[in-house]
């Protein structure tokens, strides 16, 4: 780890600005993943902008009828609070199911947004990493790449993107608030805020420097039953191989209307539009299931060790759409 | 949450004394004070902090290396390299003439710009604080002439070559009968093939050390499961006699064999701090530990049983190739327990090596039958599903009379007992014999089982215990307490012995200017340490009947009689009593010393005369989700045949965890070494997964009552590593109970069970 300087923000567009200030700055809150990365050397931020203590950290009724979660909310706060847990109860499964008690205490929402692939070949800087190093290489695409994409990776990089509450969130039609440096705000659509790696994986949002997240805003609780499932190599504590994010509407026999995200496939929480496009209207069965799976998963590709997510993410998707349809 | 039974001694706790209770840990309190100082947190006044950098290759060249940048950066006080390091002997030959040696010679560090594995130590940095260390490393420029090395064992298989002897010095073949006359020969057989993965021992306290000279002794503070070997380790490696060596290690955050030898933490730390004339920490960081701290190799192991018609083994066949290291041979005794575990005439064992470009693969927890029995034992469920036989039956009718290959008999061997106590309390007539006919919803329920079984070995130890004028006893020992409860039975015995309190013994040990011991490893310490301070006790005893019988001052003088007793803190002579306390400050007020010794059991006739082996069986209960494939542990049960049990407590514990690591080494643990960098790809916590909480189920665990005189004085066997024997094929066997998929390569992830795996109609 290399020396830095540290400050304590005093409100949002101060945070921003300070950052923006100094091109090797960083924002840090909860510092579950930037501080392993500066250990390892891996990020070197030259001075930290401290936003943990921001008033940042209320949910808040919007006037749509929606939540709007400040960025520094953590994510046990965000996973235990009753309107979250009766109204999104997908995204309290998603945080529940994400990394431990301990990091959860600590995590917050916009960290865990902004939060680092896990891929191994990014945390041993003795090995190629177009991520870690522009131009050095991608050892995974032809190494241990179990745990990596399936969708949306490219030549340059094949990492995914770890987090489960951005899953949910994605199913959710998140969107994220920002605030600049010169203070002004926009919104980004969850879906836009991670960008895929084409030839650029060390570009992993459209956020510009300094640019701070302010809060999710989910809107208003789409109908039908929320289930987020799973699927990892032990109990607890582990990343997602892969998960589904699934909100399933029935109308009679029928689907009027399925929301469906996926986890551990990709740079990004991905949005399986096409299956949701299979779903709608179509009589809840296993038959329709099986077919929206496949085609979620139509376009993807393996690179040997990770092969096996093609089936799994079908299969899971298959039986979470079909838990989804049994409890609405 | 984890719900836990223990059942087994009440019954023996009435009637003897405090040896066998399940009292808590005398240690306990203090750890979770927080007042047990482990090494790194040991305190020294002008302490400098070292930071080690490992070679970014795995082989090859140090071509040049640029340390300037790091010498200037704040703080640092010295930037150690192969140009500037104090002279060190050479490594030295890949095998060493003796077992001993292993533990004893030379490990240099920073003597040579020559890359042997990956992420070996190319440069120290010592600063003032951690952090200044740390960052100063980060400054160091290497550029290495790389050499293509060999990391892939499967690809180089042809390439084996047979070792001279396996660890622990075990015949590396054993051949009986004509095992492929009689394989060809049979109507039954089973000829499959398994592979276990390099697994990484983790203990929670990485390897650390504190090092401090004065004027020519060196103290060591570090965290060491066996003593004696760290100071001859680190005599060799400075060259200096070992008399002038001094290892603490009060407290040990897990071993699990990673700690029986000298690391490069330990190393550096005496060299530096020789250099320096300052006190030196070092501790290896979580991601060095996979390079710097042992490992289990990879394994390729062919088993072959045949029977007869009736199930009884004609022959058994168990080849194994291991993976060891280019430069140190290590070559895990995998198949050495098949020696024993059953009858058959035709029998062969082999050890095969590959050397790759890695670091000397180490002692890890149960080695040979932690992945020896992970593929035999599996095996075994083949062949009886092969003849329509249950499991445990066809264990039965090849339980041998004696030791199948040496022709001696059992110490004790209660087996059978075991398997049969085991299927009653589980239910295994539940069991439904055909594969993947069990479900619950939508998962798929398996039962499965597994005989265990571990070598008593016993090593050379001494204890000394001393007793004042108070009747306040001590006892030392250079046992060490890597968390397995040594503080506490040990307390038990010397209680027992003398008919005092637990509050009346302060047991210290871990420091090797106490007598010394073969200290934790093997599952060897409670037997040797214990019997040592039993005898030791003893000793004592008789030094004080004499001084009571002979004593002008003592109330029992002229007793007349030989039948002495020490019990409530009271000595008996015949038909007269005193109160011990009493005694000794009437005779000795400067107390009694005495020592007690037991010799290593290899030379002694009992083990020439008896196998000597802990036994046990297991049984697994697992769902396996029929959608996704993953596989959960729904209940385990062990009942362990193992000698007399000293605290019923922490053999409990003991044997759960060993049960924990069947789990992992079963369903998760592996540390894939990348064919194209050598390096371990997955090493920290994150990727190399071990089981959490949430993956350990309810466990139970039973002892049969037992006492093995054969053994030692105590009565007691190894029991430490006789968890994780066959737990781990419990659970395999219970996977293809569960599904009718078997999975041959460990661990059983899901990813290898989906193929198999039908789609259940919604």
């Amino acid at each position: 780890m290399q020396s830095f300087t540290y400050e304590r923000a005093a409100s949002a567009e101060q945070a921003a600005a300070a950052v923006a200030a100094q091109p090797d700055a960083k924002f840090i809150s909860g510092g579950t993943n930037l501080l392993d990365l500066m250990k390892l050397e891996i990020e070197r931020p030259a001075h930290l902008v401290d936003i943990s203590r921001l008033p940042l950290d209320r949910i808040e009724e919007t006037a749509a009828g929606g939540l709007r979660v400040g960025a520094q909310v953590r994510n046990s706060d965000l996973a235990a609070d009753p309107r979250v847990r009766s109204r999104y109860p997908m995204l309290t499964q998603a945080l529940l199911a994400g990394a431990s008690g301990q990091i959860r205490n600590k995590a917050s929402t916009s960290g865990n947004l902004l939060q680092r692939t896990r891929c191994p070949y990014f945390y041993d800087r003795n090995m190629p990493c177009n991520k870690r190093e522009q131009g050095s290489g991608c050892a995974a695409l032809q190494g241990f790449n179990r745990t990596h994409a399936v969708l949306g990776a490219s030549e340059a990089c094949i990492a995914v993107h770890p987090s489960d509450m951005a899953v949910a969130m994605a199913g959710l039609d998140a969107r994220i608030e920002t605030i600049s440096p010169g203070g002004e705000t926009r919104t980004i659509p969850i879906g836009d805020l991670h960008r895929l790696p084409e030839a650029t994986p060390h570009v992993e949002t459209v956020l510009g420097h300094g640019e701070m997240i302010a809060a999710v805003t989910l809107p208003p609780p789409p109908p039908g039953r929320q289930v987020y499932r799973k699927v990892r190599d032990r109990a607890s504590y582990a990343f997602a191989l892969v998960s589904v994010a699934a909100i399933v509407e029935k109308s009679g026999d029928r689907i009027r209307s399925a929301r469906i995200a996926m986890g551990g496939v990709a740079a990004r929480p991905w949005r399986a539009t096409e299956a949701e496009r299979t779903l709608a209207g179509a009589v809840a069965s296993d038959g329709a299931f099986t077919d929206a799976a496949e085609a979620a998963l139509a376009g993807a590709v393996g690179h040997g060790g990770n092969d096996f997510k093609i089936p799994l993410a079908k299969r899971t998707m298959r039986h979470t759409l079909a838990a989804a349809v049994e409890s609405a | 949450m984890t719900e836990t039974k223990t059942s087994g001694n009440r019954s023996r706790e009435t009637r003897i004394g405090v040896i066998g209770r399940p009292i808590d840990r005398i240690d306990g309190p203090l750890k979770v004070r927080g007042d047990a100082t482990y090494a790194y947190e040991t305190t020294l006044e002008g302490t400098a902090f070292g930071y080690i950098l490992g070679a970014a290759v795995a082989k090859g060249r140090i071509a040049e290396i640029d340390t300037g940048e790091a010498e200037r950066a704040p703080a640092v006080l010295l930037v150690m390299t192969h140009r500037n390091a104090p002279a060190q002997p050479d490594f030295g030959p890949a095998v060493t003439p003796t077992v001993p040696e292993v533990f004893t010679r030379a490990r240099p560090a920073l003597n040579s710009e020559r890359v042997r594995y990956y992420d070996e130590p190319v440069a120290l940095v010592v600063a003032e604080t951690f952090e200044a260390a740390r960052a100063a490393a980060g400054l160091i420029k290497v550029r290495y002439d790389e050499e293509p090395g060999l990391y892939d064992l499967p690809a180089h298989v042809a390439d084996a070559y047979a070792p001279k002897r396996t660890n622990a010095g075990f015949e590396t073949d054993s051949v009986i009968g004509d095992f492929e006359s009689a394989f060809a020969a049979a109507p039954v057989k089973v000829d499959a093939t398994y592979r276990t993965p390099f697994e990484h021992h983790n203990p929670m306290e990485p390897h650390a050390t504190l090092a401090a000279w004065s004027g020519n002794e060196l103290t060591i503070h570090t965290s060491a499961q066996t003593l004696a070997n760290f100071r001859a380790g680190v005599a060799s490696t400075l060259r200096i006699p070992p008399e002038r060596v001094r290892i603490v290690s009060p407290f040990i955050g897990g071993g699990f064999g990673s700690k029986l030898i000298a690391h490069a933490d330990t190393i550096l730390a005496a060299l530096a701090a020789q250099v320096l004339q300052r006190p030196v920490k070092i501790a290896l960081t979580r991601q060095q530990m996979f390079a710097n701290a042992g490992h289990r190799a990879e394994m390729i192991q062919q088993v072959r049983l045949s029977t007869d018609t009736d199930g009884r083994l004609t022959g058994i066949a168990h080849d194994v190739w291991s993976a060891t290291s280019s430069f140190e041979e290590y070559c895990e005794q995998t198949a050495v327990f098949a020696r024993s575990l059953y009858a058959a005439p035709n029998r062969v064992t082999r050890h095969r090596l590959i050397p790759l470009d890695i670091n000397r693969g180490e002692w890890m927890r149960s080695p040979g039958e932690a992945p020896g029995m992970l593929a035999f034992e599996c095996a075994m469920d083949e062949l009886a599903e092969r003849l329509g036989l249950d499991p445990i039956e066809l264990r039965i009718r090849n339980e041998p009379v004696q030791d199948p290959e040496r022709g001696v008999p059992f110490s004790t061997r209660n087996l059978v007992a075991c398997m049969e106590e085991g299927a009653r309390r589980f239910g295994w007539e539940r069991r439904n014999p055909t594969p993947g006919r069990a479900r619950e919803g939508r998962k798929l329920i398996g039962y499965g089982m597994a005989a265990a079984i571990r070598p008593n070995y016993i090593g050379a130890a001494t204890a000394r215990v001393a007793i004042d004028r108070d009747g306040r006893v001590t006892a030392r020992l250079d046992m060490t307490d890597i968390g397995t409860g040594s503080y506490t039975i040990l307390t038990q015995i010397a209680a027992e012995s003398l008919g005092l309190p637990i509050s009346s013994i302060k047991v210290e040990l871990g420091d090797s200017r106490f007598p010394r011991t073969a200290g934790s490893g093997g599952s060897w310490g409670a037997a040797s340490a214990g019997s040592a301070l039993h005898n030791a006790c003893n000793a004592l005893k008789q030094r004080i009947l004499e001084a009571a019988a002979s004593s002008e001052a003592s109330p029992l003088r002229g007793a007349g009689a030989t039948d002495a007793s020490f019990a409530d803190g009271e000595v008996r002579l015949g038909q007269r009593s005193t109160s011990l306390a009493d005694l000794i400050r009437r005779i000795a007020p400067d107390g009694f010393e005495a020592e007690g010794s037991v010799a290593a059991g290899a030379a002694t006739q009992s083990y020439k005369a008896y196998s000597q082996h802990s036994y046990g069986a297991h049984f697994a209960e697992v769902a396996v989700d029929c959608d996704t494939g993953e596989i959960r542990m729904r209940r385990m049960l062990a009942v362990m045949g193992a000698g007399r049990i000293l605290n019923a407590k922490t053999a409990r514990s003991q044997i759960i965890g060993g049960m924990t690591w069947g789990i992992g080494a079963a369903l998760m643990e592996q540390t894939v070494l990348d064919p194209r960098y050598g390096h371990f790809v997955n090493h920290d916590l994150a990727e190399y997964h071990v089981p959490t909480n949430g993956d350990v189920p309810e466990m139970e665990v039973v002892f049969l009552e037992e006492h093995d005189d054969k053994a030692n004085p105590l009565g007691a066997k190894g029991l430490g590593e006789l968890g994780v024997c066959g737990a781990g094929a419990a659970v395999a066997n219970a996977i293809y109970n569960a599904t009718g998929v078997r999975v041959r390569e460990f661990p059983i992830t899901l990813d290898k069970l989906l193929p198999a795996l039908p789609v259940i109609a919604i």
